[in-house]
């Protein structure tokens, strides 16, 4: 794209300046389209596993439900308590919406249909996604209240926990890839076990996706893991004081990153933009298509899971992180890397 | 822990059931009703918004005996009564205060004249909370509006009681 901004007289700084922008916003604004239409998605496919018809009215389908709410959210009053932090507590949803969207500067769309091909891509989408959390624990904190605080020690602790076991699984992909780059690591799954593009057909990384979806899911704090907001006994978690466009952040942010948690589901162990098998008449097929498909397939596996499991105890979330994912985890590290050591992988 | 139970729990064997049987239920016919565009049937004794009723001749049935005011549980019926002009015992205010209604029908029992009933009407929802004080002109322009139906009803539940 560069280049083409050249090539109508802008010098390379400037070329690759206005380029960026609009790759940003290539990413960006389909993204919150996309986030609003996978909301009424959530919806929908929750209310149909419950035998409900959830949201039918607004346009047809319903369709237009999300964007009714996002209307309806914008005209209300942001109500901002007396005893918060007011700086903190209006930056709280900026952070958390900002970092949803920065991890998809290195999710590859396509073959090269990438916004910064960096070679630390995987690196990069740990970093961001720790951020994060802070967010969540700014909310907490600034708005003075003892809910919201509870909740954002739980999500603190909540992340942090299985962002270790994230880790060694990401690991074990990183091993067999032999790189960080997001690019390079969807292209080390073409014809992984035969014919099959994807580490997750291999039986060693077969049981790390399985541990990485899991894990997906506390990360972004999706049901059954939920624990944040868990009404019952957090009222609305850390969201409890935000109101109007602050809550539409959190809520928006919130989806940015389930999306995400898809999408590396699918960079990482179902071989991204490549087709499910290494046939050449799947390749007839762009890549983003399969790519979209592959990350609505795993939404709705988040939705389905959100309308089966119920909400864990924070002991049982906590075991489940430090005692289960993270020994396994390391076991599979050992695992793979012992059999790539064994198989001369790395010669 | 036995072997068959590790086997069971490392598999997520439970999980996987569970996700079946829900995968199931997403094909199924939906178990609401499409509700603004369709309705349940109601029961002829369904109580619902209250209504003041007239007779066939467009007399009002209340004669102020103020019983239901009396009976009322939650006391959300307000009368006052004075003789009309033509010397006959009318209410000059009957005012029901729907935010403290809690819909029991004691009213409509203890009416001796069918005056004051609940209707089958349960979409009155207001913007305001003022208009849910309802007096004597709107529960009369209800009676009118609902007679057919609650006549209907009356008739219908007559036989039980």
């Amino acid at each position: 794209m560069t280049a083409f901004f050249q090539t109508l007289g802008m010098s390379y700084e400037w070329a690759w300046f206005v380029s960026t922008i609009c790759g940003i916003l290539l990413i960006a604004l389909p993204l919150l389209l996309g986030v609003a239409m996978i909301i009424y998605a959530d919806r929908k496919i929750w209310a149909a596993m419950a035998l409900r018809r959830g949201p039918n009215v607004v346009g047809p389908f319903g369709l237009l439900q999300s964007f009714a709410d996002g209307l309806k959210v914008f005209l209300q009053e942001t109500i901002i308590p007396s005893a918060a932090n007011k700086g903190i507590f209006l930056i709280a949803p900026v952070v958390t919406f900002t970092v949803a969207l920065m991890a998809w500067a290195v999710i590859p769309f396509n073959s090269g249909a990438i916004l910064a091909d960096i070679n630390v891509g995987l690196l990069y989408v740990l970093a961001i996604s720790s951020l994060g959390v802070y967010g969540t624990i700014m909310a907490g904190w600034a708005s003075n209240s003892k809910y919201p605080f509870f909740s954002a020690m739980r999500a603190s602790a909540q992340m942090i926990s299985y962002e270790v076991s994230i880790g060694f699984i990401l690991i074990c992909v990183v091993l067999w890839a032999g790189t960080f780059n997001m690019n390079g690591i969807v292209k080390a799954q073409q014809d992984h076990v035969w014919l099959l593009n994807g580490f997750v057909f291999n039986p060693l990384l077969f049981p790390m996706w399985v541990m990485f979806l899991i894990s997906g899911m506390a990360e972004t704090q999706r049901a059954p893991f939920d624990l944040t907001e868990a009404e019952s006994e957090l009222v609305a978690g850390y969201q409890t004081e935000y109101s109007s466009m602050a809550f539409a952040a959190y809520w928006l942010g919130e989806y940015a990153n389930v999306l995400l948690m898809c999408a590396l589901n699918a960079t990482l162990f179902w071989g991204g933009w490549l087709p499910p098998l290494d046939i050449p008449v799947l390749y007839l097929v762009p890549g983003i298509v399969w790519f979209l498909l592959k990350v609505l397939f795993f939404f709705f596996v988040f939705s389905w899971v959100k309308a089966t499991v119920p909400r864990y105890r924070y002991d049982q979330l906590m075991r489940l992180g430090w005692k289960v994912f993270l020994p396994v985890s390391l076991l599979f590290v050992v695992l793979v890397s012992g059999y790539l050591m064994a198989t001369g992988h790395f010669a | 822990m036995t072997a068959a139970q590790l086997i069971k729990s490392f598999t997520l064997w439970e999980f996987v059931k569970a996700h079946w049987l829900t995968l199931k239920y997403f094909f199924k016919p939906k178990a609401t009703i499409n509700y603004p565009f369709e309705k349940n049937p109601l029961s002829p004794r369904f109580r619902g918004e209250h209504a003041l009723r007239r007779y066939p001749n467009g007399e009002e049935r209340c004669i102020a005996c103020k019983l239901c005011e009396a009976i009322c549980p939650a006391q959300a019926i307000t009368i006052e009564a004075a003789p009309r002009e033509d010397g006959s015992r009318r209410t000059t205010r009957y005012d029901i205060d729907m935010t403290k209604c809690i819909y029991c029908g004691f009213c409509q029992e203890a009416c001796p004249v069918d005056a004051i009933v609940e209707g089958p009407n349960f979409e009155y929802a207001t913007e305001t909370r003022e208009e849910l004080l309802y007096d004597k002109a709107k529960l009369l322009a209800n009676g009118d509006k609902w007679e057919r139906a609650i006549a209907a009803n009356l008739e219908a539940d007559a036989p039980y009681r």
